[in-house]
């Protein structure tokens, strides 16, 4: 019974957030977050408007596992991927020997593979042009000639099984001053001249920014990272027209093109949407709807998002978090397993709570909403529990002692005078909400994290503060309203004040 | 009127209340006193049920006090306590008006009984809309007393209703509510552990000590006849100094 109840309820949230996204779109589009993964994205979203779909992009997910994760369970149909990826890491385990392996064990999740989009995204290492011009270094092998050079690589590519370890023991590699760092860290140390090569995407826009050559993989080390769609295989009888408009993006962008769009969004601060459109109008004459978003218009459409995550999480926190709170004033002994319970949800790391809802609930608003809501109920529940079992014994024992039974006691004189700890707490939760919040935009929720997350990823602090500003003026102004709220509320003969 | 039966009662360890046999008679002032300690609040909250009795039984016009009777027979008692248990978000007419309201009495019915209990326990109206902080210890009790009488209750039951309030203004209020026992006719049982007090209203003394009755009888007989040496001891260290100093000159 309580069982059922707390399944509807948390089904109710999560259709309340998913609500949040206006119309239904018919295709929704995934994708990694890092730029060139968003600029794929925007790709395909132009070509499947342009097939007069609608379409929705959810930028910038997460990482490779979440996002496949997305597509296999539906809540995505499309998005670009590397086959390297797929191979060393999705299916690393079954070990696929050719694309026609991968494809084999893609349709069992019913998924398909486009042919290749034209580049390859793989592996590489890089030094300085002079550098290497100097050493005349051309190819991997030739740096066995150098025992004396300085590397430094990206953290991920000094761990991973494929990456140096792999690659020193294939090679037969001499060089002993090899390190981990930031991988910002190494393309400054680079253009210092303290370094002297570093791993690298072969599309980085870095690469012709800092004038890098990439070494020519002459052994055969790295593994091919085709850059491919990946989709559900539904899409084929469900949309075939955008389906269609969106595979003529096979074969379509070379290397030297997909390094320029990256350079123009991660380097030039142009907005993935306008570089997209751009490409598409160029190669395929195609003309999309790419207007990109004003600053005006991205405020609104955040600020409404982000109010609605808050607002839908903190009502339902409040509806079920006072009932408990009364239940543990109540009752004591269960009132110690309520406050356990909801005190230990609240250790959670709000971020972690949010990556626990992904194999739950998917992602999108709704398990943002659920993840908030949980996050909400400790403070309202604390407070509720705290208000009424300070009470006075002899005012309870007074309304007691009138006659009334327990209900009205609660109604007619517990409650108002819990009033003003119940509020404090229902103000806290909002306040704490506003904030993690921000988080949502990790699941793909919106809100002011998207901005802040954009913002992060291309290292642009206008694009941070865009987001962070009005979260941080929201708290503020939920704390005004409640203050308010409070005057309206508290009954006059419990504020200090009141003086005749 | 109120008949307990062999009524114990523990707090923890400590007894409150032993075997206790007790009948008060209806329309007088009985008057439960004795040192800290002794059972007489105890006595008070049993009959109003807020504890119950470990063993024994009590009896209120014939019915026993029981958990289902309960909020039925709270209805014909009105209980004060020493600092009022007014409800702070309440205003002093609202204080009053709480229980008829839940009973929903018609507020003309309300009005009326409200201005007539103002005018018992003589409460100025003008203060009615107050909050308790606003008002003065005296006319919290005021306000209390007539949150107490609201329902006409057949029992009065007073826990020092008069202990925390400063001398002169105790004295004003022990003549008044006096007149409101005398006008109103009803069963008292108050408690009080000074024993000027004590004599000023009652027409029945218990004294108690460690949870046992000692003596019980009028004011008069407890002076001129008391029970044992324990009584004594209690009547003279509560004379006033000031009746058995000599004035020089």
């Amino acid at each position: 019974m309580t069982r059922r109840f707390a399944i509807n309820f948390l089904c109710g949230l999560l259709l309340a957030g998913n609500c949040l996204a206006a119309e239904e779109p018919t295709i929704v589009v995934g994708s990694k977050n890092f730029t060139e993964g968003v600029v794929l994205g925007e790709l395909i979203r132009a070509m499947a408007a342009s097939a007069g779909a609608s379409v929705e992009h959810r930028q910038a997910l997460g990482g490779t596992r979440l996002v496949f994760n997305a597509l296999v369970s539906g809540e995505i149909d499309i998005y670009a991927e590397y086959t390297g990826t797929l191979t060393h890491e999705i299916f690393a385990q079954s070990k696929p020997a050719s694309n026609a392996d991968l494809r084999d064990l893609l349709a069992k999740s019913g998924l398909v593979m486009s042919k290749s989009l034209g580049f390859r995204d793989n592996f590489a290492l890089g030094m300085r042009e002079h550098v290497a011009e100097r050493l005349d270094i051309r190819r991997v092998s030739d740096l066995r000639a150098h025992p004396e050079l300085v590397f430094r690589f990206g953290t991920e590519f000094t761990e991973r099984g494929d990456g140096w370890p792999g690659l020193r023991r294939h090679y037969g590699l001499p060089q002993q001053d090899v390190l981990g760092v930031e991988h910002d860290l190494a393309y400054r140390g680079l253009a210092a001249g303290d370094v002297d090569l570093t791993d690298l995407y072969t599309t980085d826009a870095e690469i012709a920014y800092y004038d890098l050559r990439t070494l020519e993989d002459d052994l055969g080390y790295f593994p091919p990272y085709e850059a491919v769609l990946l989709y559900r295989a539904e899409l084929a009888q469900e949309q075939p027209a955008a389906l269609a408009a969106v595979l003529r993006m096979q074969g379509l962008i070379d290397e030297a093109q997909m390094i320029a769009m990256n350079s123009r969004v991660k380097l030039g601060g142009a907005q993935e949407v306008l570089v997209a459109a751009d490409f598409l109008r160029e190669q395929l004459g195609v003309d999309v709807d790419a207007r990109s978003s004003t600053r005006s218009e991205r405020f609104l459409r955040n600020t409404g998002q982000h109010i609605a995550l808050v607002a839908i999480s903190l009502v339902a926190a409040i509806l079920i978090a006072v009932p408990l709170g009364i239940a543990a004033a109540r009752w004591p002994r269960l009132g110690q397993i309520i406050l356990g319970v909801v005190g230990i949800a609240q250790t959670i790391p709000a971020l972690a709570l949010l990556v626990f809802m992904i194999p739950l609930f998917g992602i999108g608003a709704g398990p943002a909403v659920i993840a908030l809501f949980i996050y909400s109920l400790l403070p309202i529940v604390r407070n509720t529990y705290t208000g009424l079992t300070t009470i006075p014994a002899q005012l309870i024992e007074s309304a007691e002692a009138l006659g009334l039974p327990a209900g009205a006691r609660l109604r007619l004189v517990e409650a108002p005078l819990a009033a003003v700890s119940i509020l404090a707490g229902i103000k806290t939760a909002a306040v704490i909400n506003i904030g993690a919040a921000t988080l949502g935009a990790l699941i793909g929720a919106g809100g002011y994290g998207q901005p802040i997350l954009t913002g992060i990823r291309l290292d642009d602090v206008g694009l941070i503060l865009e987001g962070a500003v009005p979260a941080a003026g929201l708290a503020i102004v939920v704390q005004l309203l409640f203050e308010w709220a409070e005057r309206a509320i508290v009954p006059r003969g419990l504020r200090a004040s009141t003086r005749a | 009127m109120l008949e307990l039966n062999q009524v114990s009662k523990n707090y923890a360890d400590v007894c409150a209340l032993e075997h206790c046999d007790l009948s008060i008679a209806s329309g007088q002032t009985t008057v439960l006193i004795g040192p800290s300690g002794c059972g007489k609040s105890t006595i008070l909250r049993l009959i109003i049920g807020l504890q119950t009795p470990d063993e024994g039984s009590i009896h209120f016009a014939g019915q026993r006090l029981e958990r289902d009777s309960l909020p039925a027979l709270r209805q014909r008692m009105g209980y004060v306590i020493q600092d009022g248990g007014l409800f702070p978000h309440l205003c002093a007419r609202d204080n009053v008006a709480l229980m008829a309201r839940y009973l929903r009495w018609p507020d003309v019915r309300i009005a009326t009984r409200i201005t007539e209990l103002a005018e018992l326990t003589h409460f100025p109206v003008d203060a009615l809309d107050r909050f308790p902080i606003q008002l003065s210890g005296g006319q919290q009790q005021r306000v209390s007393l007539m949150r107490s009488l609201m329902l006409d209750p057949e029992v009065l039951l007073l826990d020092e209703p008069l202990g925390a309030l400063d001398p002169m203004i105790r004295r004003d209020l022990q003549v008044d509510l006096r007149e409101v026992f005398t006008n109103l006719g009803k069963t008292v049982l108050m408690v009080t552990h000074d024993l000027g007090e004590a004599a000023f209203f009652a027409d029945t003394v218990v004294l108690l000590r460690d949870g046992r009755i000692v003596q019980q009888g009028t004011m008069e007989q407890l002076l001129r006849e008391p029970a044992d040496d324990f009584v004594r001891r209690f009547i003279q260290a509560q004379r006033s100094p000031l009746e058995t100093m000599e004035i020089p000159g």
